[in-house]
């Protein structure tokens, strides 16, 4: 085991042919630090759990405090520091779903999210194929050309996309947010699933073809169902980005399509802050989020490696 | 894969095509042209020429935000690419403790941009944040609104609380990716820890990590709301980053050819940068 | 190198066992000797590599206690054990060289450089990768990678035992054969102790002084090539071993004569077997002879295999595999035979010792 006994048997073709194993030098004298290196490194560490746990805390304490104040009267968020809502009220939730104006925002948010991600996922499966199974003309720089799209800032976007729906008669619909968005969803919904095609062989795609069936038809009843965890994952993104986004979202729209977290901002400056109020439209914007999480949450690593681990 | 030569598949991608062509090359087409024009206002344009560009690289407003916007996205990859490995490692492989800690690590990700400034402006408040009430009660001065140091701490720690997440999850799909025979083999070759790490995790890590520093910085290079809620690019303009300024500039003051300029030159830096990190990244890896 | 002794060795995946079914390996008490090549033979799910990795130390039996060489291991970690191991995949690391592939368990030891490049050089000779030495090791075929694995495993001189988990899985045909040609060359170059998992027989029986046959977490029968041939102890191995496998028909004892149906085969000797238990004849299909003496049967179809031929035949109902020479003629009244010393009886699926 130690150093000195290490070359031992292995001195090439001479030491080969003469020296049989029994003869080969004995085991060394037990090497202690050695032994203690190696006991080590057998060990699991024992504190790893403290890693994640440590991170989860930090991650929930603003979200908890959120909840917290929620659950508060404004004078209690005001006039005394408590851990837990000492006079647990809903009252700033009941203002939520009493008021139109407050939970329109909601059904609105909602709205074109599901509408992008449905349109984002439906343009998105047909060029992620051409892009895993065909080259062509120009193939390389169109899938650059719309990875750039990604890197766009929606700040750069934001006023001329003001001009050009309104040009169309637009502005304030859900369809222009939904529009908007799949600027950078499309391309992410592309590159997501052309990772998850490209692990399905291709001699799927040919036995299909060889067995008499059309494209469409292969597509949707063979295909499809191959990638469903792909399209789970790119819409799951889809759904994500076009949930958190406000900037545009906020630009395109004055009431009638306005979004939740839109409207939520508003309310802070109007209305004098009532804190409680702003606690709970925050809590409820949270939900939908978490909703989703736990649906995908088996895929969720996988996902987020966009396939292409 | 090996791929058949086909152009038809640009019927397949035509679909894409037209829908993003609209959102992006119509308004793209839009920012170049007020780029180049100047106006006196009732919708009558001149040709100006690239004077807009010159004005605004020469702008020491323009400078100063690239400046901080460079700082902020460097130090949040500094942070947040060595924390999530960190995390992602000892993360546990199996068992009740990883839907657990997948779904809470992920739940930041999935809060409107707005909500998460919200939350942290209140938590950070003085008067009723937790975080704001403890540092005041342990003898801290901190008060984003006004320091620019604890607006720049505020703002650093809000983007590592709302985005290390994303770090974690990539780096931990390829970790799990990882045949055990891997960490078995390391066992008998009796490899230390940072062994282990270094030739068989990092490795594995390796195009994940790619994406996350490259989604990583695009998305901080873009970043408006969050900050925008907390510190409204205060104070003074410690914390305005180029998408703050630009929307100031654009919506703000109306100030459409510098805004267009402005955009179009922001644009090529995120673009030139991101070729960049992925050259130099995948020649790294071709060249191990 | 180290004589490895399994003492009553059980375990089970599932945190608390009950019936004999949870257990993935049951009972296993046996001694490796220190030098041996033997190879662990069964199909997939038969507990053979559970045992290895309880050998390796990557996992912990839930029962009984494993000693390298009379001391106890159990307890103790796989780098503590120091053995190797050569997985199913070949296990490289893809972003260091050939040689520091090899180098690596050595420099993890604190070996002083000078003698990891004597070791290292020494066996790049070995595995005949000298010439592939500052190659990126991710870049080398799947039998090199095999065989950079494999010599992690040799540069170590002091390993207490080669565990080898079905290694050649995925090398091609023709280089399978050299590989395991180089390994035997090895074993008998440097004695290693080694144990050799795998499911096909060929492997096991051309590498192996003894083979271990498993079944459904047991081990059936230990023994020399010849031994399983011969006297498969479990029809498990009798089937499974040879090509086609052994012959099992379901008899009725008679004293020291046989009832297949109607038919009656004198057997070389009597056995006591006890009642109730299913009772059967065991005969390979090299131990059937097709004549005009016998009992009469019909003849189903015959495989020309080119070195001989497989008869497929029947017997009161019941399928018989016969193997003719290639150049003998079959009958039109076909009769078969049984050579007595190819005869084994078995009741419950375990061989009984036919007396005289």
């Amino acid at each position: 085991m130690t150093n000195s006994t290490q070359p031992g048997i292995l001195k090439g073709e001479a030491m080969m042919r003469t020296q049989p194993a029994a003869a080969a030098p004995k085991r060394a004298p037990f090497d202690e630090a050695l032994a203690r290196k190696m006991r080590r490194r057998g060990q699991k560490s024992r504190y790893s759990w403290l890693v994640p746990t440590l991170y989860i805390i930090f991650l929930m304490l603003p979200i908890y405090w959120l909840v917290n104040m929620s659950f508060k009267t404004n004078q209690e968020i005001l006039g005394s520091f408590t851990l837990f809502p000492s006079n647990p009220t809903l009252r700033n939730y009941m203002v939520i779903f009493t008021d139109y104006s407050w939970y329109s925002g909601y059904i609105n948010s909602i709205i074109y999210v599901v509408m992008n991600t449905v349109i984002s996922v439906a343009v998105a499966l047909p060029a992620a194929y051409a892009f895993s199974r065909y080259r062509f003309l120009g193939d390389k720089h169109l899938f650059f050309w719309l990875l750039t799209n990604r890197m766009a800032p929606p700040a750069v976007f934001a006023l001329p996309f003001l001009q050009l729906y309104s040009a169309f008669g637009l502005v304030d619909t859900h369809i222009a947010v939904a529009l908007a968005h799949c600027l950078f969803n499309v391309p992410l919904a592309v590159w997501i699933l052309e990772g998850f095609m490209s692990g399905v062989p291709k001699e799927i795609d040919e036995t299909a073809y060889i067995d008499g069936y059309s494209f469409p038809r292969f597509f949707v009843k063979i295909f499809m169902p191959l990638i469903s965890s792909g399209i789970g994952v790119a819409a799951f993104f889809c759904f994500m980005f076009s949930w958190v986004e406000l900037l545009i979202a906020r630009t395109l729209t004055t009431t009638a399509a306005k979004p939740i977290a839109s409207t939520m901002t508003r309310t802070v400056s109007a209305s004098g802050l009532d804190w409680g109020v702003l606690a709970a439209a925050g809590v409820l914007t949270i939900i939908p989020g978490a909703l989703v999480i736990y649906f995908v949450r088996n895929y969720i690593a996988k996902g987020f490696a966009l396939g292409r681990v | 894969m090996e791929k058949t030569w086909n152009n038809k598949a640009w019927f397949l991608v035509l679909p894409v095509l037209l829908l993003v062509g609209f959102s992006a090359v119509i308004p793209l087409m839009t920012v170049v042209n007020y780029s180049v024009q100047d106006t006196f206002g009732n919708n009558v344009f001149f040709w100006s020429g690239l004077t807009w560009f010159e004005q605004v690289l020469h702008s020491r407003r323009f400078h100063e935000a690239l400046l901080r916007n460079l700082a902020f996205s460097f130090t949040i990859l500094a942070i947040q690419i060595p924390l999530g490995i960190f995390i992602a490692l000892n993360m546990p492989r199996k068992g009740i403790g990883v839907p657990i800690c997948l779904v809470l690590m992920a739940l930041p990700l999935l809060i409107p941009w707005n909500v998460v400034g919200t939350i942290w402006q209140v938590f950070g408040r003085v008067d009723i944040g937790l975080l704001g009430r403890t540092l005041a009660a342990m003898g801290i001065n901190y008060n984003y609104a006004t320091d620019p140091v604890a607006a720049w701490v505020t703002v650093i720690v809000m983007d590592v609380w709302h985005w290390t997440s994303l770090v974690v999850l990539l780096c931990y799909a390829g970790l799990v990716s990882i045949p055990d025979a891997y960490y078995q083999a390391a066992k008998i070759d009796g490899a230390s820890r940072w062994s282990v790490f270094r030739y068989i995790q990092l490795p594995k890590m390796h195009r994940v990590l790619l994406i996350a520093v490259l989604l990583r910085f695009m998305d901080s290079f873009m970043i408006y709301t969050e900050p925008f809620v907390v510190t409204g690019g205060g104070p003074g303009s410690t914390t305005t980053f180029l998408s703050i300024d630009l929307v100031k500039m654009a919506i703000g003051q109306f100030d459409l050819g510098p805004a267009a300029a402005m955009s179009i030159i922001y644009f090529l830096i995120i673009l030139l940068l991101s070729w960049v990190f992925y050259t130099v990244m995948t020649n790294y890896d071709s060249g191990r | 190198m180290a004589k490895i002794d399994l003492s009553h060795i059980k375990h089970s995946y599932l945190p608390y066992p009950s019936r004999d079914e949870d257990f993935a390996l049951k009972e296993v008490d046996h001694s490796w000797e220190d030098g041996g090549a033997y190879a662990l033979l069964g199909p997939s799910g038969c507990g053979k590599t559970t045992l290895l990795n309880i050998i390796s130390g990557l996992l912990n039996p839930s029962h009984g206690s494993i000693l390298f060489d009379g001391h106890d291991v159990t307890h103790l970690s796989t780098q503590e054990r120091n053995i190797a191991q050569v997985f199913q995949f070949p296990v490289i690391y893809d972003t260091m060289t050939v040689y520091d592939n090899l180098a690596f368990p050595l420099r993890n030891r604190g070996v002083p450089e000078a003698d990891v490049d004597r070791s290292v050089r020494t066996i790049l000779e070995m595995i005949d990768l000298s010439d592939w030495a500052k190659r990126k090791a991710r870049r080398l075929t799947a039998d090199q990678k095999q065989k950079i694995s494999l010599g992690r495993g040799l540069v170590r001189s002091d390993v207490n035992a080669i565990l080898f988990d079905e290694p050649l899985t995925v090398i091609d045909p023709h280089m399978k054969w050299l590989l395991r040609s180089q390994l035997k060359q090895l074993h008998r170059q440097f004695g290693y102790t080694m144990v050799y998992v795998t499911h096909d027989q060929t492997e096991a029986l051309t590498f192996a002084d003894t083979v271990v046959v498993m079944y459904e977490g047991e081990i059936v029968q230990i023994g020399k090539p010849d031994e399983l041939f011969e006297r498969p102890s479990h029809t498990f191995v009798g089937y499974f071993i040879g090509s086609p496998g052994m012959n099992v028909m379901p008899i009725e004892l008679d004293g020291a004569n046989a009832r297949i149906g109607s038919a009656t085969v004198a057997l070389p000797g009597g056995a006591n077997v006890g009642a109730g238990k299913t009772i059967e004849l065991g005969v390979r299909p090299e131990y059937v002879r097709i004549g005009r003496e016998g009992l009469p049967v019909a003849i189903r179809k015959v495989e020309d295999i080119g070195r001989h031929k497989i008869v497929r035949a029947e017997l009161e109902g019941v399928e018989l595999a016969a193997i003719v020479g290639e150049n003998e003629d079959i009958p039109a009244d076909p009769r078969i035979r049984f050579e007595p010393k190819g005869i084994n009886l078995y009741a419950d699926s375990w061989r009984v010792e036919l007396g005289a």
